[in-house]
Order: C-alpha cells, then structure tokens, then sequence
C-alpha cells in the first residue's frame, strides 16, 4: 500500500506536470486566459476552504480580503509609485492585519452570529471600495493597473501570467497540505469536530482559528493581487457580497476540507458561464440551486458526497 | 455524620479544593465544597444524579469558574487559567458521552491529544523544518505506544467515529493521556459499557494509577469505583456529605440515606451501595 | 430643529420598516432557532409583488397589499418545505449555506420576472404632506407607522388570545413540553415560517411606494432587519420594535450631520458591535446556559 505522503508526492508531480505542458502546448490566448482566472479562483477557494472546510468556521465576507489584496496593489502602485513587487507583501501584510483585527472579535462568534459578523464586515469593506472615491475611484471602479514585470520577463502575455498563477497555486496547495498534515492542520480538524474537546486536549481555539483567520486572507489578498495586475480594471462589483457567496459555492461544491476540491470548485465555477451563453442572467438562480441542492443532499460537499455514494453502493455489491 | 478519616500527607495534596461554591441562576449547583486528592491516588466522586459530580469537574477543568472558594493545582491556583493552558499544567480530561475527533483516525486523535506536548507551529509545518519532522516521528511513537497501553494499537488507522462505543472509551483515555498529565478526569467512564469492558476498564485505571497519574473519577458503578479507588468523596445536592476509604463511605448511614432517601434503615454493614440509574 | 425634526421623520419610518423585518427574523428564531439569510430577499419579492398588483394592475390597495402578503407567506411555506426540513443535518453552518443560497436563487428569480430595473409605485394615498414645524410628514410615513402599528396589535392578539398563538409560544418555550401536551411541533414550525415571510412580505409591501424596489434590494434591507433585531434583542417583539426605530433614526442622522456614504455603513457598525459587546441585545432574552 502506498503511504499518504508518497500518494500527495505524486498526484503533486502530475500536477505540476500538467501545468507545464498545457503552459507550453496551449496556444489559444482565450483558454490560457480563461485556466489563469481557474488559477486566481482556486487560490481563492483554498483561502476559504482552509477556514471553512478544515476549522469549521464560516465567513460570508471573504471577498473583502480579495478585495483588499486588489486595491491595496493598486493604490499603491499608482498612487504611491510603488514597484508591484513591494506592493504585493504590503497589500498582503494589510490584508492579514485587518484580518487579525477583525478576526479578534469575530471569531469569538460561532454559527449564524458568525455569518452575520462576517457578512457585515464584508459588506463595509465593500461600502469603502465604493464610497472612498478619491482613492478607490468609487463606483466606478480603478484603472491603469501596471504590467508585471520582473527584469526582461513581463508578465503581460498569457503564458508567462498562467504560469505565475498556477505557480503561486501549486505552492498554496503544498503549503497548505503540509499544514492540514500537521500538529497545526490535526488541531483545526479537532476544532471542527468539537470546540469544547479540542481545548479539553490542549488547543488553543481562540489563536488558532485566528492563524487560520489571517493565513487564509493572506492567500486571499494573494488572489486579489493577482486579479488586479491581470484585467488591470478593478471595481467594487467584483469584491461585492455576491462574490463572497460565488467562494462559499467553490467550497461547497468541490468538497469542504478537501484541497483537490478547491481546484474542481473553482474549475466549475469560472467554466459555467463560459459554456452556458446565456447564463449571467440565470447566474444566481443557478448557484442558488446549486448550493440548496448541494447542502441538502451532500453537506459534505459534491466530491466527498459522491464518494461517499460510490463507496456505498461498491460496499452493498460485495457483499 | 462519621468524622472523615484524615489521611496524613507527606507531600502537598495535588489537587486542593477549598469551601468551592458555584450557582447557574438560582440553582446552587455545589455549596462549600472540600477535599483534597494526593499525588498518585485514584478518588472516586460519587452521589445521585444532580449531585453537582459534573458541574466541579468543569470547575476543575476551567470551563467555569468557581464562584466562591479557590482550587489549587500542583500548589498553584487555577483562578483564570483556561481550560487549554490547564492541559498544558497537567490536567486532562474525558467527557461523559464521549467526544472524539470523528472526522479522524484513531491514531490522529491521540496525536491531537499530544498538542500541548509538542511545539510546531505554522511556518515550521509548510517549510518542514529538520526539527519539525523529528517531532512528528516522536509524536507518532508516543501515539502508538499510548494505542497499546489502552489495547487499540490494531485500529490505528480506523476512523474513530467508527468504533464501537466500548473502544471510543478507550481512545478518548488515550487521548487524554497523550497529554502526559499529572491528573486525570475520567468522567463515568463506565456508562454504557458492558460487564466485560466495564472490568477491563478497571484494569486500565489501575495501570495508568501505577503510572503515577493521579486520577478523579465521577462514576455511577458502585462496584467499580469502590474497587479501584482508594478513596471516596460523596456529594449529595451540591454538598459534600461525606469522604473516606471505600470501606468506610459504604457504611456512612448520611450516604446510605442520601442513596436510599431519608428515613430509611441502615443497611447490612459492608454491602456495596448500588446507585439509581 | 425644522432639519433635525426633518431626519427624525424619515428616521422613524425606515425604522418602521427595520421593525416589521426584525419582527419576521425574530418571530422565526424565537420558534426555531434558525436564522434565515434570505429573509430579506422576501422583503423584496413583496415589494415587487405591490408593484404587480398595486402599480401594474390597479387593483384596489387592500387586496393588492393583502394577495402581496399571501403571496409571499406561501412562498415562506414552500420554501420551509421544500429546503428547510429536508435537510438531514441541520446544523449551522449548513442552515447558513443553505439559506444564502435561497437567498440568491430568489435574487435571480426576482431578476427574472421584473428584470433589472427600479420601479416605483404611487403613494398608498394622495395626501399632501403633513406640516409639523416646518418638516414635511409623507402621508406614505404616516400609512407605514399606521400599518406597523396595526401588525403589533394584531400580533399580540393572535399571541395571547387565539388557542394557535398560545400553542405557538409554547413551542417556542419548550419544544419537548409543547410535544408533551399534544402540540404538533412541525406544524409550528410551518406556521412560524409562514408568519415570518409574511411579516418580510408586508414590509416590503409597505416600503414600496418610498423607494426604488428591485431585485437587489433584499440583502441590504433583510441585513438591516436583521441588525435591528440583534440591537433589540433576538427572539424579542419589543426588542425588534425598539432596534428598528434605534437603527432607523441613527441612520438618518448619520447622512444628515456625517455623509451620505454612511447610511449603509451604520446598520452593519452598529451590527458588529452589538455582536461584539453585547449580542443579547438591548432586551436580553438569552438566560445563562448550563452544560
């Protein structure tokens, strides 16, 4: 029997094996466009999936982070004259110190108080994208977002931005399959299966929750920042309540705690409208139905849910 | 009401509680409760149901706080200390209906159990730091050697919810011990268990008392907690009506009246008490 | 004075609709204990439904308001039906994902029949504006508080003499107790349901002829709701009437005296804090829990 590492080693080999080659064979700029906004979402998905999946905890204003990550890039490099590069660790820096700040109070919350709480916050931060129009530019949004560039590489072309993308997905996945592999992942676990028992044995539930609070608006932020030095345009629709709820339904439907979920969630989720023409204006009626239906029959998300009904019925047929 | 035979202490008792008192609401749930448990003893907490046995094991355990009266551990007080940093000091716990990590393996959930016993944090799990990985490996020993002392190291790999109900026992004992405490809570750990794992439990408890772990149990079968424990405290509506060797408490006529209901005749001499329920 | 009486006016009638939300949300927790994140959205479908009835339609105010309440009660009760009890495991976490989830499906279906424009509809009545001190009293404000008004004392009457509203209490008291006594609870359950959309329902009914109503206002107005009746108190009537009108006036005040900008931002500082300090509310209802 192959061990769980090993297994991990491989199936991250075969991944990073095909990032390179449809890097290198795809030619079409649509596509690589379209698998670099599949790279950005799962980015996204893995941020909440390490704070919903794994330590249980719910956030309905998750794309304040992403939201954070994208401005803060952005007024920092226009306004200030900053290189992207330092305004990526400042924008990321800003996003895990509001985190911790409102993250403080908020995870005290559990349950519905804790939906509302991040709802709310979700919404102020957008509020703020939308009314502090001499810096954000206010409704109607922020342009003149620079190129990435890094010496004579610019990030302009699809390939080299694909690759940058699915570079920074392919550490998160290995960096947060390390954590969920350690004393720290087995800790949130234990928080997602009994509060009370997990500071029984020792766990700090408080710090913790909030590590995995700030780590996952880090990587979020990450996201954003991304976003913002990909379409250059940026404005307070994309980090809006419904985008919040667009990262819920990645979670729910690729599987809660489940990394490879983030990936499959978010591949769905950006390719849907693609392939349904008419779909933005049936967009929320589908993700609506998507996350009842899903909730109701699979709580635990569409991958393990269906596992889960693989595994019964090859069970019954052996037996 | 006899006089509680005094034991005399060589060294100071290792868990000292003194005149504790705590009410929800109007209800007092315990009243001026004393006692005191020295290093290495099994104490069995007994008395009827709403006797108060599980509201001064969440006192103990920092969960609440006392309302008067002050509880030392190891010559400290643990006024303020919370529960998580009280498990780190040395005292674990298990919960009357049991409460596994369900979603995880037996093995995991005694690796969960060594959190306060191990040390590595965020950064050092993503960058797999030399030291972090000798520490998993200690950490998973550990585990493995606590999975046979308690008989479960064939189920390692087992999803704990999975088990049955007598061998969740087991591993939440398990898992507690992983903690390496000095004090060990077991809260009827013999509810809903039969006859046969009801003994070897009693086994068990004995093992890990010649570990030198201090243990409290609250427990509702009489037979196993008189045979196990070398000495006894009897709570009846919040107060403590009596304290003393196994042998002694089982004649106490206030317990037997406590048991029986008041007025009733004093029992044969030296027949185990069996409790309601 | 003639300014501040002026904010107090539109601070008191959106509070009024703050109230009649709250009411909804606190009406279902207090039966259930089950926050619903689409409430708003009925909000919104009420409003449209007036729209349709009242403006498109012409038909008389009191069967457009009524057949617009009945409308969005029943749409309540086939949504407790269809996603709330066929959940097997009703935990939080996925009540929340569950709702929300409503809550955008009913946001799309609202797209889908009335598209993406605001509508308006006429006042309830074509009074001029009462004149008090030199602030201007809308006839609408008066049909609001009126309407309000009305809803309380209905709803303390169906509470404390109807057989239905006892048993109702009672089952928010003690689920267990009401079972024993013969009380079927999942009955309840539909009828706090039902009541509660209703109450979303009537307050968008009622909020329609003073705003721009569209598909996406619900959120907004349902969190609101939601923020008044964690400021009164969860589970509380009074609670919900006393937050509503707090949230409401304090609204208005910010965009008179600080900016404009502010008006949406209140609801949620003002939701955040009390989740922080002191999330029973004004009227604490929660008693201290023993484990």
């Amino acid at each position: 029997m192959i061990s769980h590492t090993t297994r991990n080693r491989i199936a991250y080999a075969i991944f990073l094996l095909t990032i390179v080659i449809s890097g290198y064979f795809l030619e079409n700029l649509y596509y690589l466009q379209v698998l670099t906004f599949i790279g950005i979402n799962t980015l996204l998905a893995l941020a909440l999936n390490m704070l919903m999946g794994y330590a249980g905890q719910i956030s309905l204003g998750h794309a304040a982070f992403y939201g954070i990550g994208a401005y803060g890039t952005a007024i920092l490099t226009v306004h200030c004259g900053f290189s992207p590069w330092l305004a990526l660790p400042a924008a990321v820096a800003a996003a895990m110190l509001v985190a911790y700040v409102v993250g403080i109070p908020t995870l005290k919350l559990s349950g519905y108080y804790l939906g509302m709480g991040t709802l709310g916050f979700g919404m102020i931060v957008n509020i703020l994208f939308r009314e502090w129009s001499s810096v954000t530019g206010g409704a109607s949004g922020f342009i003149g977002i620079p190129t990435l560039e890094l010496g004579p590489v610019s990030f302009a072309s699809g390939r080299n931005y694909f690759y940058l993308v699915w570079g920074c997905v392919l550490v998160g996945f290995i960096a947060c399959q390390r954590i969920i592999d350690s004393r720290i992942g087995r800790a949130l676990r234990a928080i997602h299966d009994g509060e009370n028992a997990a500071a029984a044995v020792g766990v700090d539930t408080q710090k913790l929750k909030l590590q995995i609070f700030v780590l996952s608006a880090a990587i979020s932020a990450l996201a954003g920042f991304l976003y913002a030095h990909l379409v250059y345009f940026i404005s307070p629709g994309t980090f809006s309540f419904i985008a919040s709820i667009r990262m819920v339904t990645m979670v729910v439907i690729g599987g809660m705690a489940s990394i490879w979920g983030a990936l499959l969630g978010a591949s769905l989720l950006t390719l849907l409208p693609e392939w349904l023409h008419a779909f933005s204006e049936f967009e929320m009626v589908v993700y609506g139905l998507i996350l009842m239906v899903v909730m109701i029959f699979l709580p635990r998300g569409l991958t393990r849910g269906l596992l889960d009904i693989y595994e019964r019925t090859v069970k019954k047929s052996t037996r | 009401m006899n006089a509680p035979l005094k034991k005399a202490h060589a060294e100071p008792p290792l868990l000292d509680i003194q005149g504790v008192s705590k009410a929800f609401g109007g209800v007092q749930a315990l009243a001026d409760i004393t006692f005191a448990l020295s290093t290495g003893s099994v104490t069995g907490l007994i008395g009827p149901n709403g006797a108060g046995k599980t509201t001064l094991f969440n006192l103990i355990s920092g969960i609440f706080a006392p309302d008067n009266g002050r509880i030392r551990f190891d010559g400290t007080s643990i006024k303020k200390i919370k529960p998580h940093k009280l498990v780190e000091k040395g005292i674990a716990r298990t919960f009357q209906n049991v409460e596994l990590f369900e979603s995880m393996t037996v093995l995991e959930n005694v690796l969960v159990g060594q959190h306060t016993r191990t040390r590595c944090g965020m950064w050092g799990s993503i960058l797999h730091l030399p030291g972090v990985m000798a520490e998993e490996r200690k950490a998973r020993e550990v585990a493995m050697e606590l999975l046979d002392f308690v008989g479960l190291s064939d189920h390692a790999a087992t999803q704990s919810g999975d088990l049955p109900f007598g061998w969740q026992r087991l591993l939440e004992i398990a898992r507690a011990l992983a903690a390496r405490p000095k004090l060990l809570l077991l809260d009827e750990p013999a509810a809903g268990l039969n006859i046969v794992e009801t003994l070897q439990l009693g086994d068990l408890i004995s093992k890990i008392k010649s570990k030198g772990i201090t243990v409290l149990l609250v427990e509702h079968d009489m037979s196993l907690t008189m045979e196990i424990s070398d000495w006894i405290v009897v709570l009846d509506q919040g107060k403590k009506i009596a304290e003393g060797t196994p042998r002694t408490v089982q004649t106490d006529e206030t317990v037997i009246a406590a048991y029986l209901g008041t007025g009733s005749k004093k029992e044969k001499e030296g027949e185990p008490l069996k409790a309601e329920d | 004075m003639q300014e501040i009486l002026q904010y107090l006016f539109s601070g008191i009638t959106n509070g009024a609709i703050y109230a009649v939300i709250a009411i909804g949300f606190s009406m279902l927790y207090s039966s259930t204990e089950l926050i619903n994140f689409a409430h708003g959205e009925f909000v919104m479908l009420g409003a449209l439904c007036m729209v349709t009835f009242f403006g498109a339609f012409h038909l008389p105010l009191i069967s457009a308001i009524v057949l617009s309440v009945v409308c969005i009660a029943v749409c309540g009760l086939v949504f407790e039906r269809l996603a709330i009890r066929t959940v097997r495991h009703p935990e939080p976490i996925v009540l929340i994902i569950i709702t929300v989830g409503a809550s955008i499906f009913l946001r799309g279906i609202g797209m889908i029949i009335w598209g993406k424009d605001a509508h308006t509809i006429a006042s309830f009545s074509s009074h001029p504006p009462l004149d008090i001190a030199g602030a201007k009293l809308l006839s609408q404000s008066v049909w609001i508080i009126a309407i309000l008004l009305a809803t309380i004392v209905g709803l303390q009457l169906f509470y404390k003499k109807t057989l239905t509203g006892k048993a109702m209490e009672a089952n928010a008291i003690s689920k267990r107790a009401a079972w024993i006594v013969g009380i079927p609870s999942r009955l309840m359950v539909m009828l706090a349901f039902g009541l509660s959309t209703a109450m979303g329902g009537l307050a968008g009914v009622i909020i329609a002829p003073i705003t721009m109503s569209s598909y996406d206002m619900g959120t907004m107005l349902g969190l609101k709701g939601f923020c008044a009746a964690m400021l009164g108190g969860l589970g509380s009537l009074w609670g919900a009437l006393l937050g509503g009108f707090l949230l409401g006036i304090l609204e208005s005040f910010g965009v008179g005296f600080v900016s404009s900008g502010l008006k949406d931002a209140t609801a949620f500082l003002l939701l955040l804090f009390i989740l922080y300090v002191k999330p029973g509310g004004i009227i604490s209802t929660a008693s201290v829990k023993r484990f």
